[in-house]
């Protein structure tokens, strides 16, 4: 399969401008900033299939056409680097070898809905990240490719790296642009979408770091050698961040679609040890496990991975061994989110922490009678009544490890100990 | 004597303003200046910040309360951050951060006495790949066994 995201992440120095453009690169941006008009180059994305690879799956051309063209107000492009979703790295890996194909992407998003000031909102830990990428924009500025009449054709950006300070909400994008806006990152209520009323009540767009980057290659090759790739309804490839119990952890980037079995056995080399699997996390931290026998018939691609109950996600694979303690398992994703929640909506910022002590008196010995009920009580309670996705992606997780693994928990609570320890 | 930024990071802060179509969007970049100059963002600091940036200081301490990277009170000088969260879970980050804390003789969320060393524990830092991990300052420490975190602790000493 030919590489589209990580096509130039093994050659030496990938992140300069010298090298990005000896791969072609910009030549994309140059080709679109001069030739092609926003509407020209929506439709074009839009044809390529292309979906959000922060987690939804939103089609990205569709994203930009809601933006009215007509507004007074003026208009701003994201970049959402703000990779935060335990069991993902994928972003992280484009940031630091090929910022210019992220910079590039986000160019041409701003082009197709007109804005003049584009954001790049990393997350504040990346600091070797957040300097390669303003390294990357001060070559790209000198370069011509940013800044005022960019390549002679009267189109004006201008390119912010903003950096975040330890927020995994942010990652949602109202809470990033609540951030962006100088204050807490709390997410606001949808609708009003952030394509007319998003940054200071602007028409915005936000796109994830992995969907920029697949940009520049689409419009080199053209939306049909885009779509030709993957599935019906999932095209082209994606990234997936493989860790845990894994012989082959890493960043791996694969045709949607792609048998999820052969994947973890063939491409990551099995589970580590010589073990054997017990379950997968396949769409980062928040969304459901599954189990072994559920994973037989999946592939890689949104509609397979959701027929099998859980979801896509941002293609965090979190690999468990046959020795993982799934009461621990739940426990440890149940306090991230208790300590991730940003405390707006009282279903959320209760229950997130009440699933936290349940699961860990569980997994201290101490579980009662009743307590799984209690937990698929709350994580019940949380599903679709919060501002924000935040809840649900606390809720299904927890549900999830004591539908699939009840006789493990219930093993726990009547031995008052785990029969399984984690290594 | 009242908190105040030197003439270098005065500059630093005007031009930070003046990259933001509007100057509230500067306040986290202008606190992560703050917080380099004095070292934590105490009370006089927030206080500070916000009249810099025009606001109230009960709002500016609404939003340094709100994110782990800003610290409200003194930390050591090489902050160590283990990451916790599943992936580094399941590959021995428990057994780091015991094997730190004991080598530094002290638990997680307290400072040695020296003043040199902090020590806590963070959720996913993007790094599970490589797990365990930690951050120490600005620098990410990856694939981490007791003998590399004996030699990286020595080495900052």
């Amino acid at each position: 399969m030919e590489k589209i995201l990580l096509r130039n992440i093994d050659v030496p120095d990938s992140h300069t401008l010298a090298v990005y453009s000896s791969r072609g690169g910009y030549r994309p941006w140059e080709e679109v900033v001069k030739n092609i008009t926003p509407e020209r180059l929506i439709e074009e994305v839009k044809a390529s299939g292309l979906r959000g690879r922060g987690g939804a799956g939103f089609p990205t051309g569709m994203k930009w056409s809601f933006v009215p063209k007509d507004s007074p107000k003026p208009k701003y492009m994201v970049c959402n680097a703000d990779e935060s979703e335990p069991g993902t790295f994928k972003d992280r890996l484009l940031i630091e070898k090929d910022p210019h194909a992220i910079i590039e992407g986000t160019l041409m998003a701003a082009y197709a809905i007109q804005s003049h000031t584009a954001f790049i909102y990393i997350r504040g830990e990346l600091v070797f990240g957040a300097n390669i990428l303003e390294r990357a924009v001060d070559e790209a500025t000198q370069a011509g490719y940013i800044g005022k009449n960019i390549l002679g054709s009267g189109y004006d950006v201008d390119v912010i790296v903003h950096r975040g300070a330890g927020a995994y909400i942010c990652g949602e994008e109202t809470a990033l642009l609540s951030s962006l806006e100088g204050g807490r990152g709390w997410p606001k209520v949808k609708p009003p979408f952030p394509a007319t009323h998003g940054l200071f009540g602007c028409p915005t767009v936000v796109n994830n770091v992995e969907t920029l980057a697949a940009l520049p290659w689409i419009i080199e090759h053209g939306a049909a050698a885009y779509a030709a790739i993957g599935t019906e309804k999932s095209k082209g490839t994606k990234l997936f961040s493989v860790s845990g119990h894994i012989s082959k952890p890493g960043v791996y980037e694969l045709e949607m679609g792609y048998p999820f079995m052969k994947f973890l056995q063939e491409d990551c080399g099995g589970v580590s040890n010589g073990r054997k699997l017990k379950g997968v996390i396949p769409g980062g931290g928040s969304m459901p496990v599954l189990r072994p026998d559920e994973l037989e018939k999946v592939n890689l691609d949104y509609e397979s991975v959701q027929a099998a109950g859980s979801l896509l996600g941002s293609g965090g694979v979190i690999v468990m061994d046959d020795a993982t303690c799934m009461v621990r398992a739940a426990w440890n994703l149940a306090r991230f989110f208790a300590h991730e929640s940003c405390g707006q909506c009282s279903p959320c910022r209760e229950g997130c922490h009440w699933m936290e002590k349940i699961f860990h008196r569980i997994e201290q010995g101490e579980g009662r009678k009743g307590d799984l009920e209690l937990i698929l009580n709350v994580s019940g309670n949380i599903m679709g009544n919060t501002i924000c996705p935040f809840g649900d992606a606390a809720a299904m997780p927890a549900a999830a490890f004591i539908k699939k693994y009840r006789e493990e928990f219930e093993e726990h609570i009547a031995q008052k100990r785990c029969t399984v320890r984690m290594e | 004597m009242a908190l105040e930024f030197s003439p270098e990071t005065y500059k630093k802060f005007e031009e930070t303003v003046a990259r933001y179509p509007r100057k509230e969007a500067a306040l986290l970049p202008v606190l992560c200046l703050a917080q380099k100059e004095f070292g934590h963002l105490g009370q006089e600091a927030i206080e500070y910040v916000a009249q810099l940036m025009g606001q109230s200081p009960a709002r500016v301490c609404g939003v340094v309360s709100f994110y782990t990277m800003l610290n409200t009170k003194p930390i050591g000088w090489h902050h160590i951050q283990i990451c916790r969260t599943l992936p580094c879970a399941l590959r021995g980050a428990e057994k780091l951060t015991s094997f730190i804390s004991k080598t530094l003789g002290i638990e997680v969320g307290q400072t040695t006495a020296d003043g040199r060393f902090t020590l806590s524990e963070v959720e996913c830092l993007a790094s599970c790949g490589t797990a365990p991990m930690m951050q120490i300052n600005d620098d990410y420490y990856e694939n981490l066994t007791d003998d590399k975190v004996t030699e990286i602790l020595a080495s900052l000493k």
